[in-house]
């Protein structure tokens, strides 16, 4: 039971990005097609979860164990670089079309507060191994649902015509900020 | 710029690690700086919160006397115990409760001899800003809700809504219910407290 | 003098919110007053000006493909000595900030600007282009946040100007964020196309 409710708070209540302001960048850049939308979840919610993983091991045997929690910002940050990088080396040889599509995009998954803001999150919140995957899967669908459907809402944006200062960022965000008020009408639910 | 060292696997290792290992020190140097002034900065808030919801003259230093009372198999709560002139005359409770809108409330709450809220402050919360979080002062003596001199310890603190006394915030009914939650374990704790002290 | 030219870049004309749009997970999960802007703006500053410095200096004796790994671990030694101070020093600010403050080091601008500009320039330059991207962000910060604190809650800097009864809850939250930042780049852009 506990972990349904934190899957539906983590995609919808809290979603990570409509509500929590994590995963922003990609949001704004990624999402102008649906296709590449989707190839950019699917990346991300890899990393997300593995990185949850084994970040927290690492916190439970490292960390904690030796009284370093300071090093956490550093190891964490490491650990994600290093996935992000093994990611890249695996799509490359499993996926080379899934690679081009991601281009530049694929190394800056390290960068992605989601990744790094999850992990931080799931040590904050006092969850165990398997609360912790159920929260990181969970937080990665709502990032990927935020983003699949900004990216059809964008899709459609660029047909109509948009006043000269508002056009690109600033309409995007103000649809942004429509969607996260849709968003929030999923407050009463947990 | 200089030569840029070749790519080779040793030169990477080598490098990453090196970078690594100053910046750990660096790091670790920095905590060693900041680790008192960091523990002062937790007691003060500590001792801020505690004289805030006991207003009840006391002589001694709550924060060194701390008692863990045990509020059921798994959890425990932190009890300042006020005294003057070694009697008991109060106890401030850090209690929490994981009911919250957001999760994790956290609230310091005082108790007088008989039971009765002192004063609480809340100390962390996640709950909405504009609804939830507007507990900090809904509950107290000022506020719509006012909980000062109800009695956990006699009767369980519930929201009208469930057949209790306390007026709920507007729309936060969910933050309400998990301030009686918290009130209510803290009642617990406070028990313990009193139990052991009548030893 | 090339070097002032350099920091005013980073205030203006290169301001890293609405020119480049680097750092929006901050810009608006921060702002939702105008001190936690400044706070936060100042944070990375700090983080901007010395990694800048320590990678500039550095640079050269890096190999290539641990570049940008080795970027990380000085950013977030920095990000680190930052958390540490704050939360000595002004722990009320930190416990505000929260979860944003270790999020400074995949904050874009700095990677950005460590890939950008630092490693390619000398100390000096650097510096200034930390300096001025430190304080053109917290710039846009400070006005988002005043922006946000005023309609939402009626507040300037935690003074009352006028009752929160009248404030618009949604500037505060998520949504408003958003709003407010669309129209002021809209503004921006505006103020930019008329020169």
């Amino acid at each position: 039971m506990e972990y349904i409710l934190i899957f539906i708070a983590a995609i919808f209540v809290n979603n990570i990005v409509l509500s929590q302001f994590l995963g922003i960048c990609p949001f704004l850049g990624v999402s102008k097609k649906v296709s590449t939308a989707l190839g950019m979840a699917g990346a991300v919610t890899f990393v997300i979860v593995l990185a949850t993983i084994v970040t927290f091991i690492i916190q439970k045997s490292l960390l904690d164990a030796f009284h370093i929690e300071y090093m956490q910002t550093i190891t964490f940050i490491l650990v994600i670089a290093a996935l992000v990088q093994m990611l890249e080396i695996v799509l490359k040889k499993v996926s080379p079309s899934l690679y081009q599509a991601l281009g530049v995009f694929l190394p800056l998954i390290t960068t992605n507060c989601a990744v790094l803001g999850v992990t931080i999150m799931v040590i904050q919140k006092d969850y165990n191994l398997l609360e912790s995957i159920v929260f990181s899967g969970s937080s990665a669908l709502g990032f990927g649902l935020a983003l699949i459907i900004f990216a059809g809402i964008r899709e459609h944006l660029d047909l109509v015509s948009v006043p000269k200062g508002m056009k690109g960022a600033p309409v995007a965000l103000i649809v942004a900020g429509i969607l996260a008020m849709a968003f929030m009408g999923f407050s009463g639910i947990v | 710029m200089g030569k840029k060292l070749e790519s080779n696997f040793t030169n990477m290792v080598l490098v990453l690690f090196l970078i690594t290992f100053i910046a750990s020190s660096a790091v670790g140097y920095v905590h060693e700086l900041t680790s008192g002034p960091i523990k002062a900065a937790k007691e003060q808030k500590q001792t801020k919160a505690i004289k805030d919801v006991i207003p009840i003259a006391f002589n001694n230093n709550p924060a060194q006397d701390m008692i863990k009372a045990q509020i059921n198999d798994k959890e425990s709560f932190e009890c300042y115990p006020a005294k003057k002139d070694n009697k008991l005359v109060g106890v401030a409770i850090k209690c929490n409760t994981m009911k919250g809108y957001g999760g994790e409330i956290s609230i310091m709450v005082g108790f007088s001899m008989e039971g009765k809220i002192t004063g609480y402050t809340v100390l962390k919360y996640q709950e909405t800003p504009g609804l939830g979080a507007k507990m900090n002062n809904w509950f107290q003596k000022t506020g719509k809700g006012n909980v000062l001199g109800m009695n956990p310890t006699t009767e369980s603190m519930k929201v009208t809504k469930d057949g209790g006394q306390v007026d709920a915030i507007t729309a936060a009914t969910i933050s309400s219910r998990a301030f009686c939650d918290a009130m209510n374990r803290a009642a617990v704790a406070f028990a313990f407290v009193k139990k052991q002290s009548n030893k | 003098m090339k070097n002032l030219r350099i920091i005013l870049n980073g205030i203006y004309k290169e301001n890293p919110t609405f020119t480049l749009m680097l750092g929006m997970c901050p810009t608006l999960g921060v702002t939702s007053s105008a001190i936690n802007g400044i706070g936060m703006g100042l944070a990375t500053a700090f983080v901007l000006v010395m990694s800048n410095l320590v990678i500039s200096l550095v640079a050269g004796l890096i190999p290539d493909k641990v570049r940008i790994p080795s970027f990380i671990v000085i950013i977030a030694a920095f990000v680190t000595v930052v958390e540490l101070v704050m939360q000595a020093y002004v722990p009320a600010l930190y416990e505000s900030l929260g979860l944003f403050i270790p999020l400074i080091v995949v904050n874009c601008i700095v990677l950005g600007r460590a890939e950008a500009f630092a490693c390619k320039n000398k100390v000096l330059p650097s510096i200034c282009d930390g300096l001025g991207m430190g304080l053109g962000f917290t710039l846009s910060l400070t006005i988002l946040g005043s922006i946000r604190e005023l309609l939402g809650s009626g507040k300037m800097f935690g003074n009352v100007i006028f009752n929160d009864h009248y404030g618009m809850l949604l500037f505060v939250l998520a949504p408003g964020a958003f709003i407010v930042l669309g129209y002021l780049m809209a503004i921006m852009n505006k103020i930019k196309n008329a020169k």
